[in-house]
């Protein structure tokens, strides 16, 4: 076995896996703070990448101002999507709510294709190009840079969760909505912050999958391997999100390059019924107690 | 001769002890009451009864069979059927299927049958209705109602309902956790009634559990005490009410309302 | 307005239809759906036949998603694996049509039941997620089975012939897809009169005291998901035998989210709201059609902008429908003939 090749695609691997991670940070936020599946996700991803073409190609406005104004539209998005559609379901049975993401996941890929029709479209490069190189092993520039962004991402997500002011009223409602109301925290008020935040998180996801491999309408795809990645690693875990995108990351490049790219979705969709069968909480997720 | 009997069922979430060593016999024919403070294991033991909760020790042995390890479905087929404390109706189905769901353990209709509706599912479901409307409908006075979705119905029809489901199974041994829960003095008359006629009429036996004292007093022939998970007094209704035990563990656990509902009892029961 | 209906046996009041004005209306449908095909254009006949299978599917997902409270996102693969083995059958077999369409039923039936196993472990939304899980893994099987799928070309399937007669146009098509459509329909509306619909709904409604009641839930839900992958092997068939060729494009997710739309759009749980539901949905692209045809003169390239302007239609329906009318079609088909039962008093 040629081990720097195994060593470089695991990194590549990864590097995938970083986007899934950060992806799933979005679901998960969502999830804890409002108990929404929300099945919309990937297209949220890729709407913030269309904005950002919009924005850098359409507009030709410098990239850095685009992906600025990709992210206020993603965040913004999130919040019409709960105010709008969301909020007036809570309460209701919870497939009801996670037909409504579907139902949303359609307009959203209706409206981008009535705007910039079905065609995949390339992002502009705002990546350094010099090849990057760790040990031996040969790292594309592109993914080693859209990882470490998501990396420095999750890191401030996850220090904003902790210890922010929002983010403690996000962890109160999610541990105890009733109570977190009764304590003069504005539920409402989190549940947008749930929905703004995720959205630009899903924006930022989308710009860094669009400026690897170009973007499409059909790229909302990767939402569902991203649902994958927080069943396996335990809806309402962050932890749990962070290592299965890298596991299940990892486990895809190695099929694809191993087995061939049309297996590559396909060991996904196997790990996801083998954990459903077997341990239906995911990794690191709460087990829940059934009552009668 | 003993229909039920448990024997030291113990019952733990996590640390939490939920029933410690109960022992508990039913008599054939006898209407029999759990008591005790909230908190105290009365549904856990139910439900235990039921298969729904999977105790760590004890047994479950029902007309000489152990029923331990059977699975919820397994244990209705024998007989056992049972009402819920918080008033468990199918809400998208009328007050008919919902009874002739209860019913559900005691047809064979099969698939191909049942999609064609000739013969054997024809019969079967025409049969189940007679039995329906002659034995629990009329009996229970619901039979202007058996069209209505059960959502809207009021909460005493609703009891009235869950009764008759569980009727409808024809059941050898009839679980009530807390019938009347909720009611008025006239509904809570009525429901004693069905309970004292259920017992007469049916050749049933009645296990019920029941926060109000003056019921249980007046219509049960045995009385088991829980507290804290264990089983604290057993015996008839005036001994239980004289038990020392009994009156600390209600006193003791601060629970006012049960405390005035036992109050209440007494001076009816007297 | 209609006053009561007295009955002198169980029997009748347990019948399907129990009104005289039920069996009018009945009958008067029967006349139309016979007449339909000596009055209608080829058009018109080619939008019946896809509707009729598109019942057949949704009243399949309505029986396990609107009855049982599974929700499958599987519907659309399972069509295909019963379109695929009615293809592979009619190329290298040579069996009549109605062996291959029930093989087809039968095969979609135990890829059904594999797929439902995980609904023994999870339930609501991480069974929908398996449902996905399941259609990727049969979009997989459809591509790279080449030997018996030909893979991404597709395979094509001769017209079905009975008595002689080849069934290869809308007319006369439309007699095979009619009749097992209204069948099928019948005998969905059976089941629920019986002790295994009440289980199922049961079991909808509230499973775990279903199960102390004396409902086998594990056996029961795989039924479910039985049932109906068999409606969608049924309905996959007569999709191949119409199309004449199917490629595993034909059975993309999106078609399962058409599926879901349609029982939610009709209403979910009733038996009405999949008919409704499939006729709606249907339609509702060749409205869209014919609006931008209207509209060609003032835009430019209209035809492009239909295919995403049918996919915005279709969440936009979702969402709306489970915002403002949950229980859908059905509901408001309920409320217009309340309405004139009681006419001319007001409610």
């Amino acid at each position: 076995m040629d081990w720097l090749f195994f060593f470089e695609i695991t990194l590549a691997g990864l590097g995938t896996g970083g986007l899934y991670a950060l992806t799933a940070i979005a679901f998960v936020l969502i999830y804890k703070a409002t108990r929404v599946i929300n099945l919309a996700i990937g297209e949220m991803l890729m709407v913030g990448a269309y904005l950002f073409f919009g924005a850098a190609v359409g507009w030709a406005l410098p990239w850095w101002l685009a992906i600025i104004l990709a992210l206020l539209g993603g965040g913004a998005l999130g919040m019409v999507l709960e105010r709008g559609v969301i909020r007036p379901l809570l309460g209701e049975n919870p497939i009801s709510v996670f037909m409504v993401t579907i139902g949303l996941g359609s307009i959203l890929i209706g409206m981008v294709e009535l705007i910039w029709t079905a065609n995949p479209r390339s992002l502009p490069n705002f990546f350094p190009t010099d090849p990057i190189f760790i040990g031996e092993a040969f790292l594309a520039p592109k993914t080693f840079w859209s990882f470490v962004v998501a990396a420095v991402v999750i890191a401030v997500f996850l220090l904003l969760f902790r210890f922010w002011r929002g983010g403690v009223a996000l962890r109160a409602t999610a541990s105890d909505q009733g109570a977190a109301y009764s304590m003069g925290i504005n539920v409402p008020a989190v549940y947008s912050l749930a929905w703004g935040l995720a959205g630009v998180i899903a924006a930022g996801a989308g710009i860094l999958l669009g400026s690897i491999g170009g973007i499409s309408s059909d790229m909302g795809l990767f939402g569902l391997t991203v649902l994958v990645v927080v069943i396996v690693g335990g809806l309402d875990s962050v932890l749990g999100a962070l290592l299965a995108g890298l596991l299940i990351g990892w486990m895809e490049s190695m099929a694809g390059v191993y087995l061939g790219g049309e297996y590559e979705h396909l060991v996904t969709f196997i790990l996801l019924m083998v954990v459903l069968l077997f341990r239906p909480w995911g990794l690191f997720g709460t087990r829940e107690i059934e009552r009668l | 001769m003993h229909i039920l009997s448990v024997d030291g069922l113990t019952l733990s979430f996590g640390g939490v002890h939920a029933l410690r060593g109960v022992d508990m016999q039913v008599a054939k024919g006898s209407i029999t009451a759990v008591i005790g403070p909230n908190g105290a294991g009365k549904t856990s033991l139910f439900n235990s009864i039921s298969g729904f909760y999977r105790p760590q020790e004890g047994r479950v042995v029902f007309q000489g069979e152990d029923i331990t390890r059977l699975r919820p479905p397994h244990r209705a087929a024998l007989g056992i059927g049972r009402t819920f404390q918080n008033i468990a109706l199918f809400r998208g189905m009328t007050v008919l299927d919902n009874v002739k769901l209860g019913a559900h353990v005691r047809m064979r209709t099969g698939l191909l049958s049942a999609l064609w509706y000739l013969g054997k599912a024809r019969r079967e479901e025409a049969e189940i209705r007679k039995q329906i409307e002659r034995e629990v409908f009329d009996f229970l006075e619901i039979d202007h109602i058996r069209r209505h979705p059960v959502a809207n119905l009021p909460y005493g029809l609703q009891k009235r309902v869950e009764l008759a489901r569980a009727l409808a199974m024809r059941p050898k041994l009839l679980m009530l956790d807390e019938p009347v829960a909720g009611m008025n003095r006239e509904e809570k008359e009525d429901m004693a009634r069905f309970i004292l006629d259920v017992k007469e009429q049916w050749d049933t036996t009645v296990l019920m559990v029941e926060h109000d004292m003056g019921m249980v007093m007046d219509i049960s022939d045995q009385v088991y005490v829980l507290n804290f998970g264990q089983l604290i007094a057993a015996g008839k209704p005036s001994e239980v009410q004289a038990n020392p035990e009994v009156i600390k563990a209600y006193l003791g656990s601060g629970d006012i309302h049960s405390l005035r509902q036992r109050l209440g009892g007494k001076t009816r029961a007297a | 307005m209609r006053i009561g209906s007295p009955k002198e046996s169980y029997i009748a009041d347990e019948a399907l239809f129990r009104t005289r004005t039920q069996w009018v209306w009945l009958w008067l449908l029967l006349a139309v759906l016979i007449a339909y095909p000596f009055v209608a254009n080829l058009y018109w006949l080619f939008l019946v036949c896809l509707i009729s299978i598109n019942i057949i599917s949704a009243t399949g997902l309505n029986i396990l998603t609107g009855y049982t409270g599974q929700v499958s996102l599987g519907q659309a693969a399972f069509m295909g694996v019963g379109a695929y083995t009615v293809a592979w059958l009619d190329n290298n077999t040579g069996s009549p049509f109605f062996i291959n369409l029930l093989a087809g039923a039968g095969m979609a039936t135990l890829v059904g039941l594999i797929a439902g196993l995980p609904s023994l472990r999870v339930k609501g939304l991480y069974l929908a997620i398996a449902t996905i899980g399941a259609s990727f893994i049969l979009q997989f099987i459809f591509i790279n089975w080449e030997s018996v799928t030909r893979g991404t070309r597709g395979i094509n399937i001769e017209p079905p012939s009975v008595l002689g007669v080849t069934l290869d146009n809308p007319d006369t098509f439309y007699w095979l897809v009619m009749p097992i459509m209204v069948v099928m329909v019948l005998l969905a509306a059976n089941l629920f009169r019986t002790r295994i619909g009440r289980a199922f709904i049961a079991i909808r409604d509230r499973d775990i005291s279903a199960s102390v009641l004396g409902i086998n839930l594990p056996f029961y839900k795989l039924m479910s998901f039985g049932i109906a992958s068999f409606y969608a092997g049924i309905a996959g068939g007569l999709y191949a035998y119409f199309f004449g060729a199917i490629n595993p494009e034909s059975f993309p997710l999106l078609m399962s989210i058409f599926f879901l739309a349609a029982i939610i759009v009709g209403g979910m749980g009733t038996i009405l709201g999949s008919i409704l539901g499939a006729i709606f949905m249907t339609l509702t692209p060749e409205i869209l059609r014919y609006g931008v045809d209207i509209l060609s003169p003032y835009i430019d390239n209209a035809p492009q902008i239909l295919s995403p302007l049918r996919t915005a239609v279709f969440g936009a329906l979702i969402v709306g429908f489970l915002l403002f009318e949950p229980h859908g079609l059905a509901e408001i088909w309920r409320r217009v003939r309340r309405f004139f039962h009681l006419w001319p008093f007001r409610t």
